[in-house]
């Protein structure tokens, strides 16, 4: 039966039949409830708007970029489960293809744009003002207006299985599959606009932090005494900017295409099907340097402090991310050698591939030779990055095996491509945030994550994802398909995929233990630390732990790379004379960031059940945002000298040194 | 270049004149020459990008403040972008047999 309101379908909104779908239902519900009667029984309410919702500050809007990562990691880990599960055996029947295609598309989507991008926009913000010297990101409320889009984009992605119907198609979204003719729910408008909405958020990330870095250096950092992490940060900005627009011109033309029946990429009327892919990939290739640039950063920073090292041929590290960088926007067709461009085509985006390569191991070898003759501390954050080195190089050199233009014909659409795209994202990206996570957490919260639940986390994880992945490659070599929910006994594949499903276990294993670190660190851990409990090198360190809201009571003055090495070292700088402190100016908070990212949320739900009067009424909210935003001229506030003679007080001793390690 | 208030400014009246002179040989191109419309097209083209970088020097300040040499990076990686976006997607699409 149809009841319609403004061509509302009432009936069509949840989705109802599948049990799997109707526990989760349960499952959102309940934690929604117990969500809400918690605060509610506590009084946090308050709490969480003043300190949390409405902040702007750098390092809370950090904070809850990570939070939203684990969770989304859960998310799609759960759904990289469901995959194992159902092909750890022949002709399971765990999940039908339709579920299986949901659930591929919810993974890769989830795993990049909302785990790996927040994950590591959330340590860059937490990180970089403090790197730099500075108190704040250049457009603190617009540091926040990204952070709620990509909240508001995140969510709306996430309820999409069961309020109206998954997205199908694959992360990569190709027409024809894509679009209304083969895809006519509205599953795939979730992901057109929630990814769009989230996009923009990333775009305002990447132009407030080239802003950041290149004019809000403290004084004395030259370009070339910045920080690693920074550097990488800065060019990674750069191809946001660079590369984030073409898939909002995408992701709208797909809009365009899906809801209003224009014929961009819909063969039927003249437009073009592999211009979809063609744009996808201009963007799709400059984003895995864009998560993979950061981690190179966070390697830097924590290979260079836990060998007590300065960073090995700085110079050429800088050289090469900006040759990554710019040789990122010329790879993208080696994602499609085989929809037939060609040879000249395929011959060109071969060599510019393998290319790639070039500046890669140069940053590998200078790795290496940081932790030459280094006295390396293996910690938990060191043996991240130890275990990057040899598990990205597997996922380097398959790459360019996968770069040959003529062998990827027969590579292509196998296992051989998951296994290695997993072997640079996970080693690249996931072990990076690990790392980065293990490394800053005592400076975001004031005190350390337990080492040895840790370095559990660590085996495990790192065990797991080899057990996992490497028989990937072999099932690809011996051709089994990559999006395909079954095979045959006959195919010989199952004892591989058992193989693999049992090692997604114990990465998931590895990952339960990190949940239990954090749990268990809250809860147990020594907060009588020092604010430099890793002996670093680099200004972020200089401050206390957590860091105070203003960063700095004076800002450092840098005399040379690794400056705050030498700011202990010659012990210069590092103390407060009462008559430096001076009022700090900071900005005030506002809802209205949160209030656009309901707006944003309504809009696109709208947008995506196709309710077209509702979405245009409902846009009404975006533009009254924007218009009070225009009229908005609270210019921020004064800390008085008294607060920060107080707080300062608590953490160093005024005229002396930073408080000693005492754990 | 910040001196050039107190001065005649030479380098504005060059520029004008030189952009003149290529509006007008545009135009003449167009209207009195008998050439086939593509090369029409080819010649009128290329003179208005030599007029456009010619305009970003001598009047858009491109090169003067403290921001001169940013200012030159970002619209060289800006014209590679778009450069690359807009004919590497037109020899993707147009090459091989993804042109069938």
């Amino acid at each position: 039966m149809e009841v319609t309101i403004v061509g509302i379908k009432w009936d069509e909104i949840l989705i109802t039949g599948d049990p799997i779908i109707l526990g989760s239902q349960i499952a959102i519900l309940l934690t929604s409830l117990g969500i809400i009667g918690g605060l509610t029984y506590l009084k946090k309410w308050k709490w969480l708007w003043r300190e949390w919702i409405t902040t702007v500050d750098h390092k809370r809007i950090g904070i809850m970029y990570i939070v939203a990562a684990v969770l989304m990691f859960f998310r799609g880990g759960m759904d990289g489960l469901m995959m194992k599960a159902q092909t750890a055996r022949p002709e399971m029947s765990i999940l039908d293809s339709q579920h299986y295609n949901e659930v591929f598309t919810a993974h890769g989507v989830i795993m990049i744009l909302f785990m790996a991008m927040p994950f590591l926009i959330g340590l860059m913000n937490v990180v970089i003002p403090l790197q730099i010297g500075a108190r704040d990101v250049a457009f603190p409320q617009l540091n926040a207006l990204s952070f709620w889009l990509f909240f508001s984009g995140a969510m709306l992605f996430n309820i999409a299985f069961v309020v109206g119907g998954a997205p199908d198609a694959g992360w990569t979204s190709y027409f024809p599959l894509a679009g209304k003719e083969f895809s006519p729910g509205i599953g795939n408008n979730y992901y057109a606009i929630s990814l769009q909405i989230a996009g923009l958020g990333t775009l305002m990330t990447g132009i407030n932090f080239i802003v950041t870095i290149l004019k809000m250096r403290t004084k004395g950092m030259t370009l070339m005494r910045m920080p690693m992490f920074t550097w990488t940060t800065l060019i990674t900005s750069v191809i946001i900017v660079a590369a984030f627009p073409i898939f909002t011109v995408a992701l709208a033309l797909m809009t365009f295409d899906r809801l209003y029946g224009t014929h961009f990429f819909t063969v039927a009327a003249g437009g073009s099907d592999m211009l979809w892919a063609n744009l996808f990939w201009l963007w799709g290739h400059p984003e895995v340097y864009i998560v993979i640039l950061p981690a190179f950063g966070m390697f830097s920073e924590i290979i260079s402090t836990f060998s007590r090292k300065q960073l090995y041929g700085y110079k050429s590290m800088v050289v090469s991310i900006v040759a990554i960088a710019v040789l990122s926007m010329l790879v993208w067709v080696h994602h499609f050698y085989t929809m037939g461009s060609g040879a000249l085509v395929n011959s060109f985006f071969s060599i510019t591939t393998m290319m790639i390569a070039v500046p890669t191991g140069v940053k590998m070898f200078n790795w290496l030779f940081t932790m030459r003759k280094g006295r390396i501390k293996m910690t938990t954050a060191m043996l991240w990055s130890l275990a990057f080195v040899p598990n990205f190089v597997i996922g380097g050199v398959t790459g360019v095996m996968l770069a040959m233009g003529a062998a990827d014909y027969q590579y292509h659409n196998t296992l051989f491509l998951v296994a290695h795209f997993h072997y640079v994202l996970i080693p690249g990206v996931v072990f990076a945030v690990f790392a980065g996570l293990y490394y800053w957490w005592p400076k975001m919260f004031g005190f350390m994550l337990n080492e040895k639940l840790g370095k559990w986390h660590f085996w495990l994880f790192v065990i797991g994802f080899n057990v996992t992945f490497m028989p990937m490659f072999f099932l690809g070599l011996n051709g089994a398909v990559r999006r395909a929910y079954t095979y045959s006994a006959e195919s010989g594949f199952a004892p591989l995929f058992m193989l693999s499903a049992v090692g997604s276990v114990i990465l998931a294993a590895g990952f339960a233990v990190f949940c239990y670190n954090i749990y268990w660190s809250i809860r147990y851990a020594d907060r009588n630390i020092s604010s430099d409990p890793w002996d670093a090198r680099t200004l972020e360190w200089a401050t206390s732990s957590p860091v105070q809201h203003y960063n700095f009571a004076k800002l450092p003055e840098v005399k040379s790379l690794d400056a705050f090495w030498y700011m202990k070292k010659n012990n210069e700088g590092i103390t407060l004379k009462d008559e430096e402190i001076e009022e700090i100016h900071m900005p005030s908070n506002s809802g209205l960031p949160f209030l656009m990212c309901v707006a944003f949320g309504i809009v696109g739900f709208f947008l995506i059940f196709e309710w077209h009067l509702l979405a245009a009424v409902s846009t009404v909210l975006i533009i009254a945002g924007l218009i009070y935003r225009s009229f908005d001229y609270n210019d921020g506030y004064h800390i008085h000298k008294d607060e920060i003679r107080k707080t300062e007080s608590t953490w160093k001793k005024m005229e002396g040194k930073v408080n000693n390690h005492v754990s | 270049m910040e001196k050039s208030t107190e001065r005649f400014p030479l380098t504005h009246v060059f520029g004008f004149v030189l952009s003149l002179v290529l509006t007008f040989v545009a135009a003449w191109v167009a209207l009195e020459m008998n050439l086939s419309f593509t090369i029409v097209m080819w010649i009128i083209g290329t003179l208005a990008v030599i007029q456009a970088g010619l305009q970003l020097f001598m009047f858009m300040h491109m090169t003067e403040g403290e921001d001169g040499k940013v200012n030159i990076i970002n619209i060289a990686f800006m014209v590679f972008c778009a450069v690359v976006i807009v004919v590497g997607s037109i020899w993707v699409l147009t090459s091989g047999h993804a042109a069938h």
